[in-house]
């Protein structure tokens, strides 16, 4: 079975996404040039999420991808909710009190957010009320606790991420009279996501992170050459100030249950997450809700699992990390990706990829005569090679896309091989999650000239 | 390197032997010193104030100064000639499409061949010829009609073989090659040095010249230049001369009052190597490979080879000092495809050691052409920028033009095709420019080909029908900004896609306008004109009439109701424009003119009125929707519509009735066409636009309407003998050289602009003559077809060139119009032309060297009048453009 290069590249991009921050009279003022997305699924369904979103109400844009794991369910709740919650976060008093009064006279609310979404990327329609609700209650609590200083973007995200999980574990607990509702609020907290997500205004970029996604920096050196910087840590068993805070927070008498086999409690990978109520609920808790649930929980082994050495809940939380980076005309892009990319590629690696992917041939590494000795022939060969170097470049339109390619298709020596490339992805869907994971990828490209001038 | 590659170009050794230039300039003047690095201090006031010390600025000012101006400030932001015009590739070539440009180009050439003598500095100028090689017979067709043109103008010119390349230049690759032109008089200088030359010339003529000086911006009142400020204090002045090359859009927008003069940077790369093992001798031709996008000259005893590419980089969109053009980097990625067809060209090369690379800003305007003239909204603001990457060849006779302009009033020669106000602000987006110039650059070196349109910053402009007729397969062209309709491809029909459309010979539209013009004869046809200038001029009392009777030679003193065709005519009675101008009420009128005059007659109406605030002068042109009903049923459809008779004796030729069409009342409607058919052009407010639309497409139907592009009107329009503005008619002809004198009413007892050289015409008779040919032995399926420019032979002897042309598919003959001038046998002298000097001549017409005989008419066919018209005038001036 062999797949043919057009085949190969349908399937590359079925879900690419490209956004570019329009132009006013030829310029773009914005800090950000515009982003590239894609995700490519091992999983069916594919349980990755991504998001993409320009604060109407404060500046800014935010970017997140999201990992999905025990289903889809909650790193979809997370993907359609985590940017409202956030916005609402940043927004100033004055702003959430004429979006409350215009909720209450039944005016046209001010649109909060612009989404830049994939046709593939949906939102339910039918949890919408509830979701509103919840986000509704919590912009009143807002309102109400006004303290009169402005708002912190690193403040503002971590609020948003614990208030939205809290929320997820509340509609899980209270329940709802839909019966599809009632099911949907429990497979979203019974399942988990993790989630990395970008807020850049300006100059100032923040990244939150909860689980073991990844947000690196492209930085292109005084030398054109390419490398990266993290902007986020995993936390994993990798992480041992991971370990620690988990250690930390549970009695010495847990220390050896608590990570097992690189897992929390044996079971899960990211030590941090959204959902996963398994991992946050007491015992009764669980056992009432599983029990009063639809049969469909009922039925279900995993949901009525209790980890072992469950003893002092909750060991999960979704509390971010939040690093804050103020950008350098050095900083190029940055790259925000499910853990999908980093099992097969090195982040070095994927600095170069993209960056010379984004700035094509010219600053791959100019070429320079300066005082040596060429002739014409000898540059046209050089001339010659580097484009039958970089025609594979332009193969894709979206830098994610072409990320993506390498990550599945690069052989031993780091170049794309189409065989392998045909090879990995017409595997049947029962064997493609042992070769490889879902890969979900934004790459935002930052615009040098505006961020210089600041 | 840029630093290096300054003392190579440019010849170091001038400044060495003028080492007191600047002192004796400022001596003349300055009373005290100020500290360095400006001893002499700026004067209060000049008479004019140029901006830009390139070659343009240096330019205007030495011819300023030869026509006698002495009070003239040439001020420049860093070091004389230090810009493009430093880095520029010092190629002096005539070879130009467009004839004003070739005029240009060939005075330059005169200029700098005799500026060393005159002026003592060392120009380099060096006389090599120039070849332009030819890959393909496409190619070879456009060389030959450049050809034509050189020949015409006495400047040699011939095309010759690959064989007679090989001789002329040893290192050509000659087997790809179908032919090749040769100039053998055009030359090379070192564009720095003329530069230098001609600021020295200027600067003993009495013009100061200050360095590191730059302009900030300049000061408009009541619409008049008074000064300028620079950041070394502000000098009064009346005029000043924007010649700022690619920073002459910023210094255009950086005063109160913005100056839109539209242009954008883009790279330009061209290689530099050392010398050949055996020196390339230095009046070796200049190669131009347009097919390759290259060129080639000896330098140094080695080469300098550049090019246009197909992608090119525009830069500086953000505005200037985003990047000191000195830190632009070289780019050898991107100049790859030009390296490849060099050393195609020159496969002997190879070994040849590269010395640098370099990068050249360049700057481009939308439609190829350079920008100068007056601005319409500052009076006394001139500029000359945007060279398009020609400026050396362009130079002399730019500046020469742009002095004539501001001491006589306008330039020696026709200049529209480069005025500024062919522009508005419509084309001074930085969007648009960006796109624009990305499209602009590698047509530089692009086959170019009749009825081309630029695919970049479409859609700008529009009619509200728009949709509805690109739904009906509408293939549209802009001028203006506006789109407008060709023709309309029937459904099922397939023409070529762009590139293969591109052709010297038949079109493959040919049938489509084929039955578009039968619909128009036969049945009736819609073409929407909305795109035409549209004023209104009123006022309280009769300072209306009165103005207009000064400004426009026809009689306008007409009864209410009444259309007047009708020049306006500046002093020498030349057309600034040709309008058809109705009389609304006693005290208002409703004037259309074409698209391009949108700018230009807004100027020159703003100039000429007088200032009386009970005199109101109105741009209406995006109020109405222009609908032109042609054809024989036109007046069925209306008179259905309207329930009005509309028959000749209710309603006569050139005659304006406001009336009801459908449910919308107000529609002006006009017993004109343009073209010389039955018809009517309806003015409807745009709201009701597709309203009457719709109407006249369902009440037409059992008329046998449809929907008809400008090329039908082109064709009828022609073949009827119409001129048309822009293309016919311009600033020097007259109504009496092209047939008009009908239109001017020399008694009707007011004075107007350019009475008395009518007058004189009329007397003592022309010095050319419009004239309509019929080309004879022209096959329209196999030959070449005219165009437009194409020279005019009478008795093998050449008189004049074409101004238009098209098929006419009722004579089922191409007609061309164009100029007849006589010649004397001997002396060269112009004389009269007389009708008899036209009527006995056997003509011929030369389509890229091929010469057509031609039958010449002075009168249009009578037999292609299918409607009577009103008694007193024949409606004998359609003025629609291409």
């Amino acid at each position: 079975f062999y797949l043919t290069p057009p085949q190969v590249n349908s399937i590359l991009k079925a879900n690419e996404y490209s956004f570019k921050v329009p132009e006013f009279d030829g310029k773009n003022v914005s800090s950000v040039l515009g982003f590239d997305s894609n995700q490519l699924p091992a999983n069916a369904p594919i349980e990755d999420r991504r998001s993409a979103a320009t604060c109407l109400q404060t500046r800014g844009m935010l970017l997140g991808v999201f990992d999905g794991h025990a289903g889809c369910a909650c790193a979809q709740a997370v993907s359609e909710r985590l940017f409202y919650y956030i916005a609402v976060s940043l927004l100033p008093h004055e702003t959430l009190l004429e979006i409350e009064n215009a909720v209450e006279s039944g005016r046209a609310l001010l649109p909060i957010l612009q989404w830049h979404k994939h046709p593939n990327d949906y939102f339910s329609k039918e949890a919408s009320k509830l979701y509103f609700n919840s986000l509704r209650t919590y912009w009143q609590e807002l309102i109400d606790l006004n303290s009169g200083e402005t708002t912190d973007v690193r403040e503002a995200l971590i609020n948003a991420f614990k208030r939205l999980d809290n929320d997820i574990s509340l509609e899980a607990q209270v329940g709802d009279p839909n019966s599809f509702l009632n099911y949907l609020v429990l497979r979203v907290a019974f399942s988990g996501s993790t989630a990395c997500v970008a807020h850049v205004d300006g100059v100032d970029l923040h990244i939150a992170n909860t689980g073991d996604s990844r947000a690196m920096l492209g930085v292109q050196e005084e030398d054109g050459s390419w490398s990266a910087v993290n902007l986020s840590y995993d936390h994993n068993a990798q992480n041992e100030h991971e370990v620690e805070r988990v250690k930390m927070e549970h009695p010495k008498s847990e220390e050896k249950s608590l990570v097992k086999q690189d897992r929390l409690l044996g079971l899960l990978m990211p030590f941090r997450a959204f959902g996963d109520v398994k991992f946050k609920w007491s015992i009764e808790l669980q056992k009432r809700v599983v029990e009063s649930g639809p049969d469909q929980l009922n039925d279900n082994e995993y949901t009525k699992f209790i980890p072992p050495n469950y003893h002092t809940p909750p060991y999960l939380t979704a509390e971010p990390e939040v690093i804050h980076h103020k950008l350098r005309p050095q900083d190029k892009f940055l790259v925000l990706a499910t853990d999908g990319l980093w099992e097969t590629m090195h982040r070095q690696d994927v600095a170069r990829i993209v960056g010379e992917y984004l700035t094509g041939v010219h600053h791959q590494q100019p070429i320079a005569v300066g005082g040596y000795k060429v002739t014409l022939g000898q540059m046209h060969g050089l001339l010659t090679e580097r484009r039958a170097k970089i025609s594979s470049v332009f193969e894709d339109q979206n830098a994610a896309t072409h990320l993506i390619r390498h990550a599945v298709g690069n052989n031993e020596f780091g170049t794309v091989d189409h065989e392998r490339l045909s090879k990995m992805l017409s595997l049947p869907e029962e064997l493609a999650r042992m070769y490889r994971d879902d890969i979900t990828i934004i790459v935002v490209q930052f615009n040098s000239h505006v961020i210089g001038a600041y | 390197a840029a630093g290096m590659f300054l003392r190579l170009l440019s010849d170091i050794q001038w400044r060495a032997a003028h080492p007191r230039w600047r002192r004796v300039t400022g001596s003349q003047r300055s009373t005290s010193t100020t500290a360095e690095p400006h001893p002499f201090s700026l004067p209060a006031q000049a008479q004019v104030v140029i901006c830009g010390g390139g070659i343009m600025g240096t330019s205007v000012a030495y011819h300023l100064s030869k026509m006698g101006w002495k009070d003239i400030v040439l001020l420049e932001q860093g070091r004389l000639a230090a810009g493009t015009t430093r880095f520029c590739a010092g190629i002096v070539s005539t070879a130009r499409p467009v004839s004003i440009e070739l005029k240009m180009a060939h005075y330059s050439n005169k200029l700098y061949q005799q500026l060393e003598q005159e002026t003592g500095v060392q120009t380099g100028y060096m006389k090599t010829g120039s070849i332009s090689l030819a890959q393909t017979q496409d190619r070879l067709i456009s060389l030959k009609r450049i050809a034509s043109s050189l020949n015409v103008m006495g400047i040699p010119c011939e095309i010759i073989s690959p064989k007679k390349v090989l001789q002329l230049h040893p290192l050509i690759n000659i087997h790809d090659l179908v032919g090749a032109m040769y100039v053998p008089e055009d030359a090379l200088v070192s564009s720095a040095n003329v530069s230098l030359a001609l600021a020295t010339a200027a600067s003993r003529n009495g013009v100061q010249i200050h360095e590191r000086t730059s302009v900030s911006h300049v000061t408009i009142q009541k619409g008049r230049v008074t000064g300028v400020e620079t950041d070394r204090g502000r000098i009064q002045c009346e005029y000043f001369v924007n010649c700022a090359g690619q920073w002459a859009y910023e210094l255009g927008h950086s005063g109160e009052e913005p100056v839109h003069i539209p242009l954008h940077a883009c790279e330009h790369f061209y290689l530099l190597t050392h010398p050949l093992q055996e020196p390339l001798s230095s009046n070796l031709p200049t190669i131009v490979d347009p097919d390759g996008r290259i060129y080639i000259r000896n330098w140094q005893g080695g080469i300098l080879s550049g090019g246009f590419e197909k992608n090119p980089k525009p830069l500086f969109t953000e505005g200037r000092n985003q990047l000191e053009i000195q830190n632009l980097q070289e780019d050898w990625d991107h100049f790859g495809p030009l390296l490849s067809a060099l050393l195609r060209r020159m496969p002997g090369l190879e070994a040849l050691q590269i010395m640098q690379l370099v990068n050249c800003p360049e700057s481009f305007t939308p439609d190829m052409r350079c920008i100068m003239g007056e601005s319409p909204t500052a009076r006394g603001y001139f500029v000359l920028a945007g060279m398009n990457s020609a400026g050396i060849s362009y130079g002399g006779g730019a500046g020469k033009f742009l002095a004539e302009w501001i001491v006589n009033g306008y330039p020696s020669e026709n200049v529209w095709p480069l005025d500024l106000k062919r522009f508005g602000t419509l084309q001074s987006s930085r969007t648009f420019l960006r796109h624009r110039v990305m499209e602009v650059m590698p047509l530089m070196y692009d086959l170019k080909v009749p009825r081309w349109d630029f695919q970049t910053g479409r859609q700008l402009r529009t009619s509200p029908l728009y949709d509805r007729l690109d739904a009906q397969g509408a293939r549209w062209m802009e001028k203006h900004g506006f789109e407008r309709v060709k023709y309309f491809v029937p459904p099922g029909s397939d023409l070529l896609d762009l590139d293969h459309s591109k052709t010297f010979y038949k079109p493959d539209w040919f049938d489509i306008v084929g039955s578009e013009v039968k619909c128009c004869k036969e049945a009736v046809c819609v073409i929407d004109m909305s795109s035409f200038t549209k004023f209104e001029i009123s006022s309280t009392g009769d300072q209306a009439l009165e103005s207009l009777q000064y400004l426009f030679s026809n009689d306008l003193d007409v009864p209410v109701g009444h259309v007047v065709h009708t020049g306006m005519l500046n002093e020498k009675g030349g057309y600034e424009n040709d309008c058809s101008i109705a009389r609304l009420s006693k005290r208002s009128f409703f004037m259309i003119s074409p698209t391009d005059q949108q700018v230009h007659c807004w100027a020159w109406l703003k100039n000429h009125l007088p200032d009386d605030s009970n005199l109101v002068l109105e741009d209406v042109t995006w109020k109405y929707t222009a609908l032109n009903l042609i054809g024989p049923r036109a007046v069925d459809v209306l008179s259905e519509l309207s329930y009005a008779p509309m028959t000749a004796e209710h309603f006569p030729s050139l005659f304006c009735k406001e009336m009801s069409v459908g449910y919308a009342n107000g529609i002006r409607v006009m017993s004109i066409t343009h073209t010389g058919e039955p018809g009517f052009v309806l003015y409807i407010p745009i709201e009701y636009a597709l309203h009457v639309y719709n109407e006249v497409m369902n009440m037409g139907q059992k008329y046998g309407i449809r929907n008809a592009g400008y090329y039908a009107l082109r064709s009828l329009r022609i073949e009827k003998f119409f001129a048309f503005w822009g293309q016919d008619l311009d600033a020097f002809t007259t109504p009496m050289e092209c047939g008009r004198e009908f239109q001017v009413k020399l008694d009707k007892g007011v004075e107007f602009l350019g009475q008395e050289v009518l007058l004189e015409q009329k007397q003592n008779g022309v010095y050319k003559r419009f004239t309509m040919f019929i080309l004879e032995d022209h096959d329209t399926d196999m030959d070449l077809w005219p165009w437009w420019g194409e020279p005019i032979f009478r008795n093998g002897r050449y008189v004049g060139k074409t101004t238009s042309s098209a098929y006419s598919y009722t004579l089922e003959r191409h007609v061309c119009l164009g100029f007849v001038h006589h010649f004397d046998e001997k002396t060269g002298e112009e004389l009269v032309v007389t009708t008899d000097f036209i009527n006995q001549g056997e003509y011929e017409i030369d389509i890229a060297g091929q010469r057509f005989q031609a039958k010449a008419k002075l009168y249009p066919f009578s037999s292609l009048f299918t409607q009577r018209r009103r008694k007193d005038e024949v409606e004998l001036s359609g003025y629609q453009r291409e």
